[in-house]
C-alpha cells in the first residue's frame, strides 16, 4: 500500500511540474521575482553579441536591480526569438527583410563583412571571380591564386547566420551551391579556425576581425574590390559588403526595454562601439 | 519510477512533435532528397538525413571500436597489474578525466588538435578529430565501469586459478574476464550511448560539413549538431525534423540498450 502511494503520488507530482512548466511566462515579467530585479533578455546575432555585453554591462551598473541576459545563436535567431516573446531585444545583424515588417528596428551601429586568411598565408588579394570561384569548389588549391601549392580549406557560415547571407547576397551566390569544408557558427568560431590554418580562408564581420587581429590573433584581412578591409573604410562608406546592424522588438518598447533600446542606440555608448571596432549611428 | 515516467513523458513529446516533420516530409525523402537544406515550409526544402545518420554512426561506432580494448585492459591493469599505490593514481586520474565537461573537450580539440590535424591532411576539423575526441571523452567511461565490473568477479575464481597454477594474464584474459562478460558489455555500449549523443565537443571539431565522407579527413556533421546548430532559429517543417532527429537518437539509443539487456540476460542465465 505505501509503494503504491509512493508511486502514485510520484506521477501526480511529476504532472503537476509539466502542467506549471507549460504555462506561458514572459521573461520580462516573471512573477516569482521580487519586483525590484528587472531582466531583459537579448538574443541573436553573434556579431552584435560582444558589444551588447558591454553596453548590458555600463546598463547595469548605472542602473542597479536590472539583469540583462544576451545570447548568441544568429539573426535568424534573434528575429524568431522577438517574434515568439523568448527574447525582449533581438539582434540582427542585417538590414531587415521585407517579411520582417511587423518588428520594429533600431539601428546601432555599421559594419562590414570582409575574408580573411592566415596570417602567414602569401595571398594578398583577391578578386571577385576568385572568391566566387573558390567558395563554388571550382578553385581549389592556393596556387591557381597566386598562393602556395596546396588545397584551400573554405570555411562558410551556418543557415540562418545574416553574416552568411550578406555575403552570399553581395557575391550572388546560391547557399546550396558553396561548397564549405568547414561549416561554423559565431564568428569567432570562424576566426579560431582560420587562425590555427595556414591554409583557410573564411569572413567574418570585420569589427570583429579587426579586433581579434589587433589582440594578436594571426590572420590578415583581404582588401574587396581593392579596398582595404577596415573600420575607417566601412565609416567613410567606401568599402562595398557593409551592412547595418538593428536591434529588433516585437512591437514598441516600454519600461525597462525601451530604457535599454534607447541606451545602446545613444550617443552615451559611442565609445564602446568605436572600442569593438563598428562605426557609430550619428 | 519519477525517473522512468521522465524518460516516457520526453519520449512522447519528441515523437510528437516529429509528427509534422514524418506527414509533411515523409519518410522516404529523408533518404532521397537532393541534400540537407531545410526550409520551415516541408516543400521549400531538401531534408536528405542520410549523411547526417551515418556521420553519427560513423564517429560513434569508430570512438568505441578504439575505447572499448583500451578502457577494458586498463581496468584490468588497475585492478591485477599495478602496485596499489600507482592503481589508485591511476584511477583517481581516470576519474578526474570522466568528469572534464565535454565543451572542454571540445575547447582543447579545436585550438590545439584540429592545427596538428591540418598541417597533415587540411582542412582539420573531420571524422578523424571527432573520432579522437570522442574516444578521449568515452574511455574513463569504459574504463571506470569495467572496473567496477572486474572488481565484482568473485574472489574464488581467482583462488582458484591460483590454485590451478595459471598465470596473471592467463586468469585476467580467461577467467576473470569472461566472469565479467555482462559488466564489461554494459560499460561498452554506456560508453557507445554517451559518444552519440555528444554534441559540443562534435559541433567544434567535425566540420558540420552535411556530406558523406570519402575518407576519414573529410568532415561531417551528427545529428546532435544538426539539433544544436539549427534549434535556435528553426520553426514549421524544419522544427519538426529536428525533433525527427532527436527520434532517431531515442530510437538508436533504445536499440542498443535492449540489445545489451537481451545479451546481459543471456550470459547471466546462459552457460557461465
Amino acid at each position: 500500500m505505501n509503494r503504491r502511494f509512493q508511486s502514485v503520488s510520484g506521477v501526480i507530482v511529476l504532472a503537476c511540474a509539466i502542467v506549471v512548466g507549460c504555462e506561458d511566462s514572459s521573461p520580462a515579467v516573471n512573477p516569482t521575482q521580487p519586483v525590484e530585479v528587472k531582466q531583459v533578455t537579448i538574443t541573436g546575432a553573434s556579431t552584435l553579441a560582444p558589444l551588447l555585453s558591454e553596453i548590458a554591462k555600463r546598463f547595469e551598473n548605472e542602473n542597479p536591480g536590472t539583469r540583462i541576459d544576451i545570447q548568441s545563436g544568429g539573426s535568424s535567431r534573434g528575429v524568431s526569438d522577438t517574434r515568439s516573446g523568448l527574447a525582449d531585444i533581438g539582434m540582427v545583424s542585417r538590414d531587415l527583410k521585407p517579411g520582417e515588417d511587423d518588428l520594429q528596428r533600431f539601428r546601432i551601429a555599421r559594419d562590414g563583412v570582409c575574408l580573411i586568411v592566415h596570417r602567414d598565408n602569401s595571398v594578398e588579394s583577391l578578386s571577385r571571380e576568385q572568391i566566387i570561384g573558390i567558395y563554388t569548389g571550382e578553385i581549389r588549391n592556393w596556387q591557381e591564386v597566386g598562393g602556395t601549392n596546396a588545397p584551400i580549406t573554405v570555411v562558410n557560415k551556418a543557415e540562418g547566420r545574416s553574416t552568411l547571407e550578406v555575403f552570399a547576397g553581395y557575391f550572388k551566390l546560391d547557399t546550396r551551391k558553396i561548397h564549405a569544408d568547414v561549416v561554423i557558427g559565431d564568428n569567432e568560431q570562424g576566426v579560431k579556425t582560420v587562425a590555427g590554418n595556414p591554409l583557410a580562408i573564411g569572413y567574418v564581420s570585420i569589427g570583429t576581425a579587426e579586433y581579434d587581429r589587433e589582440s594578436g590573433i594571426p590572420i590578415r584581412l583581404l582588401p574587396l574590390e581593392g579596398i582595404e578591409a577596415s573600420v575607417k573604410n566601412v565609416a567613410n562608406e567606401t568599402f562595398p559588403m557593409s551592412r547595418t546592424l538593428h536591434l529588433v522588438t516585437k512591437s514598441q518598447p516600454e519600461g525597462i526595454v525601451k530604457d535599454v533600446v534607447e541606451f545602446a542606440t545613444s550617443p552615451k555608448v559611442h565609445d564602446l562601439v568605436r572600442e569593438l571596432s563598428f562605426v557609430p549611428i550619428e | 519510477m519519477i525517473a522512468g515516467s521522465v524518460v516516457v513523458v520526453i519520449g512522447a513529446f519528441v515523437v510528437g512533435e516529429s509528427i509534422p516533420a514524418l506527414t509533411h516530409i515523409g519518410g522516404s525523402r529523408f533518404m532521397t532528397d537532393e541534400s540537407w537544406h531545410p526550409a520551415a515550409d516541408a516543400s521549400f526544402g531538401q531534408f536528405n538525413l542520410l549523411p547526417i545518420l551515418i556521420g553519427t554512426v560513423l564517429s560513434s561506432f569508430a570512438a568505441i571500436s578504439v575505447a572499448a580494448p583500451l578502457g577494458i585492459l586498463s581496468a584490468a591493469f588497475c585492478q591485477f597489474y599495478a602496485p596499489l599505490r600507482v592503481a589508485r593514481w591511476y584511477r583517481l586520474m581516470i576519474e578526474l578525466m570522466a568528469g572534464v565537461p565535454s565543451v572542454v573537450f571540445g575547447l582543447w580539440g579545436l585550438v590545439v588538435l584540429v592545427p596538428i590535424i591540418a598541417r597533415i591532411h587540411p582542412p582539420g576539423q573531420s571524422l578523424f578529430t571527432g573520432i579522437v575526441i570522442l574516444t578521449l571523452m568515452i574511455l574513463p567511461t569504459v574504463a571506470l565501469l569495467s572496473d567496477a565490473a572486474l572488481a565484482s568477479v568473485p574472489r574464488s575464481y581467482l583462488q582458484g586459478a591460483a590454485a590451478l597454477g595459471l598465470s596473471r594474464a592467463t586468469t585476467t584474459l580467461s577467467v576473470v574476464i569472461p566472469a565479467a562478460r555482462s559488466g564489461l558489455v554494459t560499460a561498452v555500449l554506456l560508453g557507445l550511448v554517451r559518444a552519440i549523443g555528444e554534441t559540443m565537443a562534435v559541433v567544434m571539431v567535425c566540420g558540420n560539413v552535411v556530406r558523406v565522407p570519402s575518407g576519414p579527413f573529410d568532415p561531417i556533421r551528427t545529428l546532435t549538431a544538426t539539433i544544436a546548430l539549427e534549434m535556435g532559429y528553426a520553426r514549421g517543417d524544419h522544427r519538426a525534423s529536428l525533433f525527427f532527429c532527436g527520434m532517431i537518437l531515442l530510437f538508436l539509443v533504445t536499440l542498443l540498450v535492449t540489445t545489451m539487456e537481451i545479451v546481459n540476460r543471456r550470459l547471466r542465465h546462459g552457460t557461465t
